[in-house]
């Protein structure tokens, strides 16, 4: 591998490690405000121990993103310098925002992680919906900044060189309202089902546990709200990618050849040299309705791109199909927990419902990883789309192998310690909750 | 005074306040490590108090700089971020690597051979952090990165390689060491001997400071030569005197035990050496190549960002007030876990 394929590696890494921990500062602190505000209005001590213990796996998690977010600040310009020369001054106003958000997010959080004893209850409260709000208010602002990338607005070209630069237009890119919604919508989506996986888990085990219950309950919910919403936000982003970046929108649906009354390619394996998705299911017209609502609409092949401006087609293809593999899984799991709690008036507490919400616990995040994988590799070869190439952006700094590796070794030793120690901390304090929650009645 | 030039000031008054801030806390790291004694349990109780609730909030004015360097000056930001990739990398690195051990030892206090092992890596990378920190802002001042028409042409060695990097790097590091044993001394109000435990510390390290000073001052000589020229401007001898009162009265405050008039004795003398450190390299953001002015952004970025700054300080300083409002007691009387 060269130097630039490792830069891409390193970035995509932080990235990928990074947006895990991005998500869950917005997920979970909006399910510690719903649970802390059902404390406050029901005096049920449950929920203070349900809060407390969410609040204590935030507080690692939130610590591990606050430094990996300070990396991927630097690594812009340390492995893509000549893009931030250029584009600095258009795409940094909302970093400056995102800035500010997190410092309001990291301020309120200790007063919420350390201040129980410290400000009342009502205050208290108020300081994780800060958190909450602000953690949401840093992806709007950080999507609005990749959503420039992929539609780049808000200056005239000079001579090559970007003038009358507004950055407040910038950030209202083209892309931005669709990128930003998918993104939000999704870090619910993904606490959601993620949080209620790990709960349902414990319920298997004691039905009756109504620490369990009421945790499952609220993230389940959170998860089964929000998966149809993405769904219609999916087809407003991918109408907007098949009018804006034809190449991505063709890489994603493995759709080779220009053509109207185009078909939907469900699955399969592309291949750019025969310019066949082969093995795939094929749902006539289907692509045309997508993509244009118009069943005879005409949708543009990979035909239509120059060879040397098309993405990795197998990477953008693949990671599109477990996106929507995954999320539609998750669309039918929410279907079946209204179904039930419908049926049943109570949370749904079927024995293979709960085990298929463990099953699906990563599912949401996995839906994100591969989310990005479309937008970023869909996105290439350009780093900024059609002005400037991924290869013209990179430092020339060589031996970029070693901080990849470097890199690279510490998240994974960071993230098996993280799932040792939360699995612990989960086992050693929840299964006994009823006797805390005991206590803080009496 | 121009746009650029009150953005420059933006950039410094975010780096003194992240080594007011989170400098105090990589000496807390360095002091952990070094806890001693009977009541070292104690020590590092009192410092894990001190740093717990804050930490995060304070590292975000480091993010403040880049973002503010990158959004008002692209160029140069390109150019450090090439000239100093090896040493800002390993900044980063020392930074991932002490947030999340103390995030894990906050988790898990209670298996002592994995506190103890956490506290390892929380106080090495302590230690290392502000040394790279330092050698990165010591490049910047050596005046031997060269930038041509918008591209590094020096190579990725020079400068920070340099024994006045070097030396910058010892000093910051004894600085955030002097300055966290100082706050300490207050933090440790009410805990007795831990509290002469911390005074100790502070003066110890307040006077080895002196010689590490003298030292980058000699080496600066040849190293650095733009800025050793730059302190025998006219407010160099006066900056020079008030830095040295800040110095000593505040290990005198430490000798008969005025802890708040050492701690702000010791804030002061941290800000004066970073402003005299950016008045001997002003214009230049990387001297000798890149200047305040050539490096500029538009216009319509620079006024748009002073804007965003002044009503993000509207949302953050009365954030900040109550967060150092809500904590003020347990800096006070530290006792067991709140959480």
């Amino acid at each position: 591998m060269d130097d630039l394929t490792f830069a891409r590696a390193q970035m995509g890494m932080s990235l990928a490690f990074h947006i895990v921990f991005a998500v869950i500062g917005i997920g979970v602190p909006a399910l510690m405000v719903v649970s802390e505000g059902l404390w406050l209005r029901t005096g049920d001590a449950t929920y203070l121990t349900l809060t407390r213990h969410w609040a204590r796996g935030t507080a690692i998690l939130f610590a591990v993103g606050a430094v990996s977010g300070t990396v991927l600040s630097f690594e812009l310009g340390l492995l893509w310098p000549t893009f931030m020369a250029y584009a600095g001054a258009i795409i940094g106003m909302p970093f400056s925002l995102e800035g500010f958000a997190f410092f309001t997010e990291a301020i309120f959080l200790g007063i919420h992680l350390y201040g129980w004893d410290r400000v009342r209850p009502l205050a208290h409260w108020f300081a994780g919906v800060v958190v909450a709000g602000s953690g949401l208010a840093s992806a709007v602002f950080v999507v609005t900044a990749n959503a420039w990338m992929n539609a780049p607005a808000g200056f005239t070209l000079v001579d090559g060189r970007p003038t009358n630069i507004d950055p407040i237009a910038a950030m209202l890119n083209p892309a931005a309202l669709q990128q930003v919604v998918h993104m939000v919508v999704a870090a619910y989506v993904a606490t959601g089902f993620g949080v209620a996986g790990v709960h349902a888990y414990f319920l298997l085990r004691d039905r009756e546990s109504r620490f369990h219950r009421r945790a499952f309950a609220i993230a389940l919910t959170m998860g089964a709200v929000a998966i149809p919403v993405q769904v219609v936000s999916g087809d407003f982003i991918a109408r907007m990618v098949a009018m804006r970046q034809p190449a991505k929108f063709a890489a994603m649906e493995g759709h080779f050849r220009t053509e109207a009354g185009a078909a939907l390619t469900i699955g399969g394996w592309p291949e750019p040299e025969t310019m066949e998705t082969r093995f795939a299911i094929h749902i006539p017209y289907g692509l045309s309705l997508l993509a244009h609502h118009d069943a005879n609409a005409v949708v543009v092949g990979l035909d239509r791109i120059p060879r040397n401006d098309w993405p990795d087609v197998r990477a953008v293809h693949l990671g599109f199909q477990v996106m929507v593999g995954t999320g539609t899984a998750l669309l039918g799991l929410a279907a079946w927990a209204a179904w039930l709690a419908w049926r049943y008036r109570r949370a749904p507490d079927a024995a293979w419902f709960l085990r298929a919400c463990v099953v699906a616990t990563p599912f949401g995040f996995i839906a994100i990883e591969a989310g990005w994988v479309v937008t970023e590799m869909g996105r290439q070869p350009w780093i900024i789309y059609g002005l400037m190439r991924t290869a013209d952006a990179v430092t020339p700094m060589p031996g970029l192998a070693v901080p990849f590796a470097v890199f690279t070794g510490v998240y994974v030793v960071l993230s098996v310690i993280l799932v040792v120690l939360l699995r612990r901390g989960f086992m050693e304090t929840a299964p006994a909750p009823t006797a805390t929650a005991a206590r803080d009645v009496g | 005074m121009s746009v650029e030039l009150l953005l420059a000031g933006v950039v410094l008054v975010a780096l003194i306040v992240y080594a007011l801030t989170a400098g105090a806390d990589y000496g807390g790291g360095m002091w952990d490590l070094l806890a001693r004694g009977p009541r070292a349990r104690q020590q590092r109780d009192v410092i894990e108090h001190a740093i717990a609730p804050i930490w995060e909030a304070n590292h975000v004015w480091l993010v403040l700089v880049v973002v503010v360097l990158f959004t008002a000056f692209p160029p140069a930001f390109a150019a450090m971020m090439v000239a100093l990739h090896v040493p800002i990398t390993l900044v980063l690195l020392g930074i991932v690597l002490r947030g999340s051990a103390f995030a894990f030892r906050k988790y898990d206090p209670e298996r002592e051979h994995l506190h103890r092992r956490w506290s390892t890596i929380f106080g090495i990378s302590s230690f290392l952090t502000p040394f790279f920190l330092g050698i990165t802002l010591g490049g910047l001042a050596s005046g031997e990165i060269r930038v041509l028409n918008g591209q590094v042409v020096s190579g990725f060695f020079a400068g920070w390689t340099s024994p006045f990097a070097l030396a910058c790097g010892a000093f910051a590091q004894g600085l955030f060491a002097f300055l966290a044993a100082v706050y300490l001394t207050v933090d440790a109000e009410g805990a007795g001997p831990v509290q002469d435990d911390f005074r100790r510390r502070a003066l110890v390290s307040g006077v080895a400071l002196a010689p590490v000073a003298a030292l980058v001052f000699a080496v600066a000589g040849t190293g650095a030569p733009a800025i050793f020229r730059g302190l025998t401007d006219w407010w160099a001898p006066l900056l020079l005197l008030a830095t040295s009162v800040c110095a000593v009265a505040g290990l005198l405050a430490l000798w008969t035990r005025r802890f708040r008039i050492a701690r702000a004795a010791a804030a002061g003398q941290v800000t004066l050496i970073l402003l005299g450190w950016s008045l001997a390299q002003y214009p230049n953001l990387i001297v000798p190549d890149v200047t305040i002015p050539v490096a500029a952004a538009e216009r319509a970025t620079l006024r748009l960002l002073v804007v965003t700054l002044a009503v993000g300080a509207v949302v953050l300083l009365p954030s900040f007030a109550y967060l150092f409002y809500v904590f003020r007691a347990a800096r006070q009387a530290p006792g067991p876990g709140s959480s």
